[in-house]
């Protein structure tokens, strides 16, 4: 993992996650805003699992178990997915509350990505 | 069944209860279902990993991970029979987090290796601990809204 990248995307789906949430309990249906905050998250983490993949080529290791690592990636990448399509079924504000909190999700998800590539035998 | 209630509410507006509940419960529905992807995660990977390390809870961890997923569907359809399912896997993950919360504490152990229920499901925020109540609280609201 990336350190720049990983608190970018730490705060962005943090930001979103706050964003969605606070519009979603003001009583704002899903638009394109709070769903474009999540595909933003959703990108960055498609291009983490694509960083992931390569940074083992340039010398960059994964300290922890990388099982454990790809699952949680995998599992945040599924997280989006499935909120947005929840947004797109179900056209109310507690949608959009639930694209913030897939959000937050994703980003204790990242940290503990994190973690487990830098900091041995967490 | 989402559809009639929403209904119904739009056209009795103001004079019947709002809509939250329900629209809380679905919020409510959304954690659940983090909570049983990052169990069912985490249980993956300890019984893959290194399951001989601690039989005990790693199995606890996968039951816990499968009786979140079949709380979380019991939620969605909650109604008949899925509602005492509901209700049956939500006393149980509140049971399960009370006892293996306080044997954790009284006898480390005896858990050496954690589970999403070890020390009150510390772990996890303790969401753990706190979902199944917000749970039961949801179940008996909207079981009276339905009577």
């Amino acid at each position: 993992m990336i350190e720049w990248f990983m608190w970018l995307q730490l705060g962005v789906a943090t930001l979103a996650g706050l964003l969605c949430i606070a519009l979603g309990l003001a009583g704002r249906k899903p638009n394109d805003l709070t769903m474009g905050a999540t595909a933003l998250v959703e990108l960055l983490l498609i291009m983490q699992l694509v960083g992931a993949i390569v940074a083992p080529l340039t010398g960059n290791n994964a300290t922890g178990s990388l099982l454990e690592f790809y699952t949680y990636l995998i599992s945040a990448i599924l997280v989006p997915v499935a909120a947005a399509a929840w947004a797109l079924i179900e056209r109310s504000r507690w949608s959009t509350v639930i694209l913030g909190v897939a959000g937050l999700g994703v980003a204790v998800m990242v940290y503990r990505m994190w973690q487990i590539w830098t900091v041995q035998g967490l | 069944m989402t559809a009639q209630e929403s209904n119904a509410a739009g056209t009795t507006a103001g004079t019947t209860r709002p809509t939250p509940v329900t629209g809380i419960g679905r919020v409510l529905i959304a954690v659940y279902g983090l909570l049983a992807l990052a169990a069912t995660g985490r249980s993956f990977v300890q019984i893959v990993s290194k399951f001989a390390e601690a039989p005990l809870s790693y199995s606890l961890s996968a039951l816990a991970a499968v009786v979140y997923i079949v709380a979380t569907v019991a939620l969605i359809r909650s109604g008949g029979r899925w509602r005492r399912v509901a209700w049956i896997t939500i006393g149980f993950e509140l049971a399960g987090v009370l006892v293996v919360g306080t044997l954790s504490l009284l006898d480390p152990a005896l858990f050496p290796h954690d589970s999403v229920w070890s020390l009150y499901g510390r772990g996890y925020l303790f969401i753990p601990l706190v979902l199944p109540v917000l749970g039961m609280w949801w179940l008996s609201r909207s079981g009276k809204a339905r009577a």
